[in-house]
């Protein structure tokens, strides 16, 4: 048992090494998918916020949102690679080596789970240098983190689990676009007390919402858990949420990559 | 009869899709140390059987043994001890030829050390030194399938799969794959080589299983397979086209016309005899004859007359 153990882990290690690899081969791909939520941000930072005269206030709100953003657009980059993998013919080679089976789809993960958390790193640097305050210490920072990687790592196997379900990039892109409108439907960019009462009542159940009040509150932003149901749970929500997705999608992913030779 | 020196056993393996038989009762068996040759048209089943050997695909019914394994009960075992070079390379495009090397060393858990010096003496056999460092997107076709036979041989494998090693190669290609095989068998590893060219069958094959709609419909040496189709031939190549058809009725029932070679083929059991009738019933008919031999079947009269298709359709 403890042979088989090492195992996933070395083999794990080596699935995590070729994402790594990859990387260093193409560079300038990752820079782009580093900036490109940096982008987002300053975007609208500056057309929304200062259009309204309310910019350090509008960033410091706006930040959190953009986090959140940032871990569900990961979604995107989990199914593409997935789906670019299985269209090539180096999986059959993985699944003809006795190897264990599970370090491919755990190689995937440790892979994007390090690029989100190099991206958070890169915007919560940004954040601050905009003037992000965050008035909620230390410890509350890294609960923050811990939240946000933990949405992140939900995407990640809905990511996987969508990418073999459909099997081609085709639905990758339908994906893509469907994203924008359920990352919009969000207190990303505005609070749901500014929206319509039914809208802002759905808006608050979005796991993105969830994650981006919470993150909020953590940063010692007054006023975000008050009202709905939802706000007052907000904390409960964002651990739920990503948990049940993935106590959803893990074992349906892991079952899909099994199923591959039926 | 099976032995235990039997590298590869298929015993009545189906395997279906939905209505569709891909696998219906596929036998085979293949001696340690030989390369057989599955000879077969388009679907006729071929890469489903070496998917099935290779532990990637699972089968319906019947019973299969890979080196001395079972591959339901035992698939960590076989995959220990085959290797697989598939139609399309696989191996990871936008790494290097060594680093891919390196990494398939790593997870046939040869360790680090090993994996990387493994990778080393891989890229010299195979001539692929010069360019181990560049993105396997710059190799061509011919390299890339090299690489490819290189990864599966990381272990050096008791059973090697080569799905139509050499399908869409050009001529140069398909001979530096060739010898490669070559040079393996001389270590004795056993292999299975499917492919639609009869001629990859002839060159490299000790036996040949020609497959059709999922099952093996003959098999045997090449020189058996050929004998099958009632020994000698006699080509006659005709001057002038328009006398085609009279040439065919001087030979009765059995006479084969190809229209585009002028070509009239006759059996010829009795070869000489059969050849001074021939060359007299052309004289005496009036008809000019550009050409006539004698000569043994090809394996594209066997394969077509086995697989009932049409030169066309194959």
């Amino acid at each position: 048992m403890s042979t088989t153990n090492a195992t996933v882990l070395i083999d794990s290690w080596t699935m995590t090494r070729r994402e790594l690899a990859h990387w260093q081969r193409q560079p300038v791909q990752v820079v782009i998918g580093l900036i490109f939520p940096v982008m987002l941000l300053l975007m609208f930072g500056y057309l929304m916020g200062a259009g309204r005269g309310i910019e350090g206030e509008y960033i410091s709100f706006l930040v959190p949102g953009m986090l959140a953003l940032t871990m569900v657009f990961g979604l995107e980059a989990t199914m593409l690679a997935v789906t670019q993998d299985l269209g090539k013919g180096v999986i059959d080679r993985f699944r003809s080596m006795p190897m264990a089976p599970s370090a491919v789809l755990v190689g995937r993960s440790v892979a994007d789970m390090f690029q989100s958390a190099l991206s958070l790193v890169v915007m919560i640097g940004v954040g601050f240098a905009l003037g992000w305050r965050w008035d909620g210490g230390v410890a509350a920072l890294l609960g923050a983190v811990g939240l946000l990687l933990l949405l992140r790592f939900a995407m990640l196997w809905l990511g996987i689990h969508l990418a073999m379900l459909a099997g081609k990039p085709e639905l990758v892109t339908a994906v893509q676009i469907l994203v924008w409108p359920i990352g919009f439907f969000s207190n990303a960019f505005a609070t749901p007390q500014s929206m319509p009462d039914w809208l802002g009542a759905a808006v608050e159940w979005n796991p993105l919402s969830a994650t981006a009040a919470a993150v909020r509150d953590l940063a010692g932003v007054p006023g975000q858990l008050s009202g709905s149901w939802a706000a007052e749970h907000t904390y409960l929500l964002a651990v739920a949420w990503p948990v049940v997705l993935i106590a959803l999608f893990f074992p349906l992913a892991v079952r899909r990559f099994r199923r591959l030779s039926h | 009869m099976t032995h235990a020196t039997d590298a590869i056993v298929m015993e009545g393996v189906r395997k279906r899709y939905g209505e569709k038989s891909a696998l219906d009762g596929l036998d085979l068996v293949v001696a340690r140390g030989t390369v057989h040759g599955m000879l077969g048209p388009n679907g006729a089943g071929k890469t489903t059987a070496v998917r099935v050997l290779a532990t990637l695909l699972r089968h319906d019914e019947g019973v299969v043994r890979v080196a001395g394994h079972d591959i339901r009960t035992e698939a960590r075992e076989v995959r220990r001890r085959i290797g697989l070079l598939g139609q399309h390379a696989a191996v990871d495009e936008e790494l290097s030829g060594r680093q891919n090397l390196d990494m398939f060393g790593r997870l046939y858990h040869l360790g680090a050390r090993r994996a990387a010096a493994r990778a080393d003496e891989l890229l010299e056999r195979f001539g692929l030194v010069d360019t181990g460092r560049k993105s396997i997107k710059q190799y061509s076709g011919g390299m890339r399938r090299r690489l490819d036979l290189a990864a599966s041989l990381i272990t050096d494998p008791a059973v090697l799969f080569l799905d139509e090693p050499t399908t869409g190669l050009d001529p140069r290609g398909r001979a530096e794959v060739w010898a490669s095989v070559r040079s393996l068998v001389g270590g004795g590893t056993t292999v299975l080589l499917t492919t639609q060219y009869l001629d990859e069958a002839d060159q490299l094959a000790d036996r040949i299983s020609v497959v059709d709609s999922g099952r093996v419909i003959a098999e045997g040496t090449a020189d058996q397979l050929k004998a099958k189709v009632g020994g000698d031939r006699i080509d006659v190549v005709v001057r002038d086209a328009r006398q085609l058809a009279s040439a065919a009725r001087l030979f009765g029932d059995e006479a084969t016309v190809d229209e585009d070679r002028r070509l009239v083929g006759v059996p010829a059991p009795d070869r000489m005899a059969a050849l001074t009738r021939a060359v007299q019933a052309l004289e005496a008919a009036g008809i000019e004859a550009e050409d006539v031999v004698v000569r043994r079947p090809t394996l594209d009269e066997v394969f077509l007359q086995l697989t009932h298709r049409t030169k066309e359709a194959v």
